[in-house]
């Protein structure tokens, strides 16, 4: 049958099982857009295009499935291309689909054109100029599979209007996909993996490290498995949180520059390390040389470039975590351990003396304190919430107050640290998950820069919270300021906000607003029993700082407690 | 770190952007490129490219493991200390005063290699050899005067068991 390029899309992203689309229109698009109005595909309509990237990067992490995005030519496409780097540095799975201008046209600094493949080559999994109608299909089909399989990430896809508007003899799209360079390793080798249980059976002072690919492999249940039977203490990345229970007597907190004193001491202590699904950023290792320096490192990872980049290992392994801990478990099962309980007593020990100095102590007196803030929310949501976070302190905030048990329930972007993330993936995450209580952490300045997505959520009845902690600061460079700049604040003040309880009405919202601590509790309540959308603006203590913190380039036992 | 020489060689599809992909993550990583050198192989849908690069041992791990990770390179490998044959070009085109053209074409002779282009003043020699050779060459023919010089990089082929 004849079908347009457009059509052909639409058939295959059903086939793909795309039930959203994050996106905003303009005319390289619009038959693209014409052929989605005949389909039961739910569009969201944005009110900027980053937003629309993030949205689909919140609802691709609590969903599980592919984001999927479209957008128009030149500034529709460049305005993604934020979202695609955050999703890019996080390895999340999204499509992200631009219009472009008619072929002939390309090269000739056609209106609204611009190179966006070229411009995203260094920040997408991969991504493709469809050059003929005939590939499309094809395209489509390796987009998916490329940002769902191995190490998930952003793919793009550049679609010309006359390829959207063409037709050609269409019936289904392949089945098979043949890409002969690109076959991700999922299954590690069972030799790498003795190796691990023999070092696991000899070490006195193990720890695990968990990442964010714990929970891109769907692996939390085999971790917890193999940390609760080994009597391993787990320690994760901010990526890593609620791959292992925060509830759990082997749960360390997290690691890094601003990690719980505990679970960096024991990093520093341990004899062995267990590293799943990490790649060693720069806020989890400090100074490298340093990290974890008495411990052989087992490097679970499916990406190979991961291994090894920063952070030298005894046992590198290649392969998806999931399968990695499975296949761990069954060897476990089929050896002898040595008695556990006793081996383990003395280190166990050791870690809960370093958990009673308490470092994430603070004391609510006359002003709020925005740890109290997210230790209400943890109480009243009984850490049930999806939480999406901004950047900065709210973010470490809600990183070390909110204790989270379920992978998927922390949404955050890590790697680039994208201001503005929070709103629009809380947008993202309460489509994917109608029926739970999404909330988005944030502070001032983050919110004002996506803050045009409240009308996104409003038209669409998302009854999605934003906690803002007002500290009327740019609050995370303040406290670098004040802590190694001779506290010169330069442009970190806001002296000027809007008023955001008049700006969440302006918006057909819930604003409230609680400026004493003793207003915490009746604000969380109201707001996240109500049915609206709904901005808590809580005014907390200006100056706070996030404590512990590591300076830059320490070793991660060197910390500033408070 | 010491740094060495290390030749790669890769398979990788032969389409537009591709080699954008492959300079462009040397260019964000930090890597250097001695010489690049391109062109499709037998099979019209695969081009082979081979650069020059110099790195740590570790650095060289990274960027091999970072250029398989690139969905169009089909296959890679490190030449280097391998059994490989290494080639290069030039087109060098030296000044040929009259009192200077029988040292010229002794030296061509010598290296054995060719004269392409003869004018009043000057020779085009082309050369081919292994890296050292067009070094030699081209200290031997400086005093003369280089006008023009254009090299091809290396190229190279893992040499099949006998
Ligand atoms: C203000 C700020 C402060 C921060 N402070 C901290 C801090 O104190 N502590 C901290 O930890 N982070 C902190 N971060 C986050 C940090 O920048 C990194 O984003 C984070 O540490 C990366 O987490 P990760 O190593 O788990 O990797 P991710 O980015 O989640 O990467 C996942 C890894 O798992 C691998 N992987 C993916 N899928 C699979 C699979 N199926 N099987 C096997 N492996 C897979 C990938 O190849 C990759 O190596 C901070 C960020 C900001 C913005
Ligand atoms: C888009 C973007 N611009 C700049 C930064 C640098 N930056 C990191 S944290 C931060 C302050 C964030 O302030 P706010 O959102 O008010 O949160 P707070 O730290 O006060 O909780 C800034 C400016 C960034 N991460 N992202």
């Amino acid at each position: 049958m004849e079908r347009s390029g457009a059509q052909i899309l639409m058939q295959i992203l059903k086939d793909e099982g795309v039930d959203t689309i994050f996106g905003y229109p303009g005319g390289a698009v619009i038959d693209i857009y014409d052929a989605l109005a005949k389909t039961d595909i739910r569009h969201i309509l944005v009110r900027h295009e980053q937003g629309a990237v993030h949205a689909a990067d919140g609802y691709a992490r609590a969903s599980q499935k592919v984001g999927v995005c479209l957008v128009t030519s030149g500034p529709g496409a460049t305005n993604t291309v934020t979202g695609i780097a955050s999703a890019y540095m996080d390895s999340i799975p999204l499509v992200v689909f631009t219009g472009q201008v008619p072929r002939p046209l390309i090269g000739n600094d056609a209106f609204q054109e611009v190179d966006i493949v070229g411009i995203t080559r260094p920040c997408t999994k991969h991504n493709y100029l469809v050059g003929n109608i005939e590939d499309l299909p094809r395209i489509i089909k390796e987009a998916f599979h490329i940002a769902r399989s191995g190490r998930p990430g952003p793919v793009l896809v550049d679609i010309p209007k006359d390829v959207g508007n063409n037709y050609m003899d269409f019936k289904r799209a392949p089945k098979k996909i043949h890409l002969r360079s690109y076959n991700p390793t999922y299954k590690p080798n069972i030799k790498q993996l003795k190796k691990v249980k023999d070092l696991i059976k000899k070490a006195q002072r193990p720890v695990i490290l968990a990442g964010g690919g714990v929970i891109l492999s769907n692996g939390s249940k085999e971790l917890t498995a193999f940390a609760r039977r080994t009597k391993i203490p787990v320690t994760s990345t901010l990526m890593g949180l609620g791959a292992f229970p925060g509830s759990d007597p082997l749960w360390l907190g997290m690691i890094g520059m601003h990690g719980t004193y505990r679970a960096n001491m024991s990093t520093g202590g341990c004899d062995l390390l267990i590293a799943i699904g990490v790649r060693f950023d720069d806020r989890v290792t400090g100074k490298t040389d340093a990290f974890a320096a008495q411990a052989d490192i087992v490097h679970i990872d499916i990406d190979p470039t991961s291994i090894r980049k920063n952070i030298q290992v005894a046992v590198p392994v290649v392969g998806d975590c999931r399968v990695a801990l499975e296949n761990l478990n069954s060897l476990l099962d089929k050896d002898d351990l040595p008695d556990l309980e006793d081996n383990r007593k003395e280190w166990l020990n050791l870690i809960a003396k370093w958990k009673s100095t308490n470092p994430l102590a603070y004391e609510q007196k006359d002003s709020i304190k925005p740890q109290y803030v997210i230790d209400k929310l943890f109480e009243i949501t009984k850490g049930q919430a999806i939480i999406t976070t901004e950047v900065g302190q709210n973010q470490m905030w809600a990183a070390q107050y909110y204790h989270f048990d379920h992978p998927n329930h922390f949404i955050t972007s890590g790697g680039l640290g994208c201001m503005g993330f929070g709103l629009p993936a809380a947008i993202g995450a309460q489509i994917a998950c109608p029926d739970k209580l999404v909330v988005d952490v944030a502070g001032d300045g983050s919110l004002q820069m996506n803050i045009q997505e409240m009308a996104t959520a409003v038209q669409y009845g998302l009854p999605v919270k934003v906690v803002l902690l007002n500290n009327c600061y740019l609050g995370m460079v303040r406290q670098w300021q004040e802590l190694f700049y001779d506290k010169r604040y330069s442009a970190t003040h806001m002296e000027h906000a809007p008023d955001f309880v008049k700006l969440a009405d302006a918006f057909g919202a819930l604003g409230l607003r609680a400026s004493k601590p003793e207003e915490v509790e009746t604000v969380l309540s109201e707001g996240l029993s109500s049915p609206q959308t709904a901005i808590m603006e809580f005014l907390v203590e200006q100056t706070e700082c996030v404590y512990p913190m590591v300076p830059a380039g320490s070793p991660i036992t060197e910390m500033l407690l408070v | 770190m010491d740094q060495t020489r290390h030749v790669l060689t890769m398979l990788v599809d032969n389409q537009p952007g591709v080699l954008a992909r492959v300079v462009g993550l040397f260019g964000a990583r930090g890597y250097n490129i001695e010489s690049l050198c391109v062109a499709e192989t037998i099979d019209s849908q695969v081009s082979r490219i081979t650069i020059v690069t110099r790195a740590t041992e570790a650095g060289m791990e990274q960027i091999v493991k970072q250029l398989r990770k690139l969905i169009n390179v089909i296959k890679l490998r490190d030449l280097t200390g391998s059994k490989a044959v290494q080639r290069e070009m030039a087109l060098i085109c030296v000044r040929a005063k009259p009192e200077y053209r029988a040292e010229v074409l002794r030296i061509v002779d010598i290296f054995r290699c060719k004269v392409v282009d003869v004018g009043l003043e000057h020779y085009i020699v082309e050369v081919t050899g292994d890296a050292a050779k067009l070094s030699a060459l081209i200290k031997l023919l400086m005093p003369m005067g280089i006008k023009k010089i254009a090299r091809t990089g290396t190229i190279a082929l893992f040499r099949e068991p006998k």
